[in-house]
């Protein structure tokens, strides 16, 4: 069932179009990655989503409800330009954000309390803001963004500032977000966590979406036949061995492996027994591994193609 | 609804807790008391001291006529201009008043030798008493009696009353009138400026600051505009509020503190006397002071002060309203404040006019400029407040009333729409003409 659905969404300011019928459906308790290079119009369509701004044509359903003012409540949202009140204590300032989502005063102190032991940052509740670091102030806008326990929750570039150990604690606490029911869009560059979090991705460019889908299938769809083999046993080039219809991309031996690599990509329709097969009788092979492309092969080459047409 | 309260409540407690907000609290009355007490201490203070000046008159007219009193001590002393000199030199004495002698007629001229610049007060009682003095020669001279004289002198005082339809009469104070509404446009002037700003800083703080981005996936851009809108009407009522009652609390204090050292005379001065004509030179003013304090008393309980108050908080508020919003816009068009000059303009210079013709429309109430200023709204709120205590026709008043609240709903209306596209603009440099195009948008 999807949760959240945007279809032929457009926006065209006075001088430029920022989103072009652009439609995606977001699956319920799925992590949804919104991919593009910068200026494509993913932040015009998170502020769309999070009803900042009204579409100049399209729908938005909600959980199969025409989307509405009253569904803000049920988002949570952390945008790419974030910040807090500097003169602020750290714990009044997390209340006032976290009652403006619609908690009461006490639910909110009560959830609060919870989230900032987690994150081990009580110590902070009455200092300034400006005395925080900047990881620390990200921890405290993370815990405003989800303390109201919403449906959906959109983080636009959630990881930048963060160092490394932080980062694992953020998207531990995403995966587990979305195990306890919530469904998230996730905007980013950042392609490693896109294949490490992501259930679908939709990718926009120049105010269109180019490509959608489930990472698997997208990757299956970009796989270009490629697989790598290690071996020992055989002196000199495989090339000598491969029949037609089979092309050798690489050998490599690395100097402390005993073990050669190849890597070989299979022309037309070959299958990968025929390959093993052929190889068989010369080498003795250790593994055997296709090579999908990265996410990031993916968008570059997507985002390229664009540029050409 | 209940979120907008947030709002208000967040603006309104973060901006009273300010070290600022309190040092000026404190400061304000202390310094408005000081304009009401200081005069009253520093008459105290010199009366401690008396200035010794020393009388070298050569034409023995003015022997024993300038009288000592508790500021002026007087020596009079017959020897030479230049020991005389010598002595003031090594006496020191305050002053040295040198009358020479005059061949034909009767003195006119005297000089005043001193170490340091003579003060005014001086000054000028010596100029009374001497031309009092020569008057009364000249009078001998042309053979009219003093007393006949005196019987001649009059003092008109007209009194101003206005009819209205009713036919009652109310005995009306022009000079009072026009002090206290000027008094009343410069204060709403001074609000405006100072929490405009305040609205207009509190936008650029959100936006540099980068959270207004969380606080709209919220709340409306609206909300937030009109929160800190009202949130700092009310801090700056609360300001107000404190300020009068502390000023007053001060002034009180002070009064109840002194008035037993105060000497008795004093005491006579400040109460309203009735006014006898004395000719004896610096009483006759004490008593015309009198006169004049009796009438200001009298023309500040003439105030009408259920109109003059709620016609006060009305433009006092519908004026910050109005401006606030566009302070508002302003603050969401620019990443700093060092870029809020240009648009700073538009919106200063309908205040300044107002407040220059305030001054103008003081001392013709009644004319097409009085007019037409206290209707438009944007300079309604200050020329209209000056027009008030001089007597406004309720038209006039309520048709400026009514055109002030469309008008705020109307910046307020335009405002927003800059101001919801403005709040998510980074770093991008604005102008009229990207003003415009927000104007125009769609949300």
């Amino acid at each position: 069932m999807d949760l959240f659905k945007a279809s032929e969404i457009t926006k065209i300011y006075a001088n430029h179009t920022a989103l072009e019928k652009v439609s995606i459906s977001v699956q319920d308790q799925s992590i949804f990655g919104l991919l593009g290079p910068n200026g494509a119009g993913k932040t015009t369509l998170i502020r769309i989503i999070n009803q900042i701004i009204a579409p100049d044509e399209g729908q938005l359903l909600f959980n199969g409800e025409p989307m509405r003012q009253k569904h803000i409540s049920q988002i949570g949202y952390l945008p790419e330009e974030r910040g807090l009140y500097k003169k602020m204590k750290v714990g009044e300032q997390a209340l006032y954000l976290a009652q403006l989502k619609g908690l009461s005063k006490p639910e909110a102190m009560k959830r609060l309390k919870e989230w900032f032991g987690k994150f081990e940052i009580m110590a902070w509740w009455n200092r300034k803001v400006e005395e925080l670091s900047k990881g620390m102030q990200q921890k405290v806008q993370f815990i405003v963004t989800i303390v109201h326990e919403p449906r959906l929750l959109i983080f636009d570039e959630p990881f930048s500032g963060f160092d490394p150990i932080n980062v694992n604690l953020l998207k531990d606490e995403i995966l587990r977000i979305r195990d306890n029911g919530a469904t998230v869009i996730f905007s980013t560059h950042n392609m490693e966590s896109v294949e490490e979090l992501c259930d679908h991705i939709a990718l926009i460019d120049n105010s269109r979406k180019i490509l959608d889908g489930r990472v698997k299938d997208v990757k299956k769809a970009y796989k270009s036949n490629t697989f790598e083999v290690a071996f020992n046993g055989f002196y000199g080039s495989l090339k000598s061995i491969l029949k037609p219809g089979y092309e050798l991309l690489g050998e490599f031996h690395e100097k402390d492996e005993d073990l050669k690599r190849a890597r070989i990509k299979i022309l037309k329709d070959g299958e990968a027994n025929n390959l093993i097969k052929q190889l068989l009788p010369h080498i003795s092979i250790h593994s055997f591994t296709e090579i999908l492309p990265t996410m990031n092969e993916i968008f570059i080459t997507k985002v390229k193609e664009q540029k050409t047409k | 609804m209940k979120k907008i309260l947030l709002v208000i409540k967040r603006e309104y407690r973060t901006r009273v807790k300010k070290r600022s907000f309190i040092i000026m609290t404190i400061l304000g009355p202390i310094l408005m008391a000081s304009v009401f007490i200081l005069p009253v201490f520093l008459t105290q203070m010199s009366d401690g001291s008396a200035k010794t000046i020393v009388v070298l008159d050569e034409t023995g007219v003015f022997y024993g006529k300038f009288k000592n009193s508790d500021n002026m001590q007087f020596q009079y002393t017959v020897t030479d201009l230049e020991s005389a000199k010598e002595n003031l030199r090594q006496n020191d004495d305050y002053a040295l008043l040198y009358i020479p002698k005059t061949e034909v007629t009767v003195p006119t001229s005297a000089n005043l030798y001193s170490d340091r610049q003579p003060s005014i007060n001086v000054k000028s009682y010596l100029k009374n008493v001497m031309k009092k003095e020569v008057e009364l020669l000249k009078l001998a001279a042309s053979g009219i009696d003093e007393e006949v004289l005196r019987s001649i002198k009059t003092k008109i005082s007209i009194n101003t009353i206005k009819i209205d339809e009713s036919g009652s009469e109310e005995k009306t104070f022009t000079e009072v009138s026009m002090g206290l509404g000027i008094f009343a446009g410069i204060l709403i002037y001074m609000f405006i400026f100072i929490f405009g700003a305040q609205v207009m800083r509190g936008v650029i703080e959100e936006k540099t600051s980068r959270i207004v981005e969380i606080i709209v996936s919220s709340i409306k851009p609206f909300q937030l505009m009109m929160g800190k809108i009202i949130g700092i009407a009310m801090v700056g009522l609360t300001q107000f509020l404190l300020w009068i009652v502390l000023t007053f609390a001060i002034v009180t204090g002070f009064q109840l503190a002194f008035t037993n050292q105060l000497p008795k005379d004093e005491m006579q001065k400040m109460i309203p006397a009735n006014s006898q004509l004395t000719i004896e030179a610096g009483e006759e003013e004490i008593a015309e002071q009198d006169n004049d304090m009796a009438r200001i008393f009298e023309a500040i309980n003439s105030i009408n002060y259920e109109v003059m108050i709620l016609s006060f908080l009305f433009f006092f508020l519908a004026g910050y309203l109005l401006y606030a919003a566009l302070f508002a816009a302003i603050g969401s068009a620019v990443d700093s404040e060092a870029d809020t000059q240009q648009f700073m303009m538009p919106v200063t210079i309908p205040l300044i006019i107002s407040i220059v013709i305030a001054q103008f429309v003081i001392q013709n109430p009644d004319g097409p400029v009085a007019f037409w200023f206290s209707i438009i709204p944007l300079t309604s709120p200050v020329v209209m407040m000056a027009r008030i205590p001089l007597g406004v026709p309720y038209f006039d008043l309520y048709l400026s009333m009514g055109l002030l609240i469309i008008g705020f709903i109307a910046t307020t209306w335009l405002a927003a729409k800059i101001y919801r596209t403005g709040i998510l603009m980074y770093g991008k440099k604005v102008n009229y003409k990207e003003i415009w195009k927000w104007l125009i948008y769609k949300r």
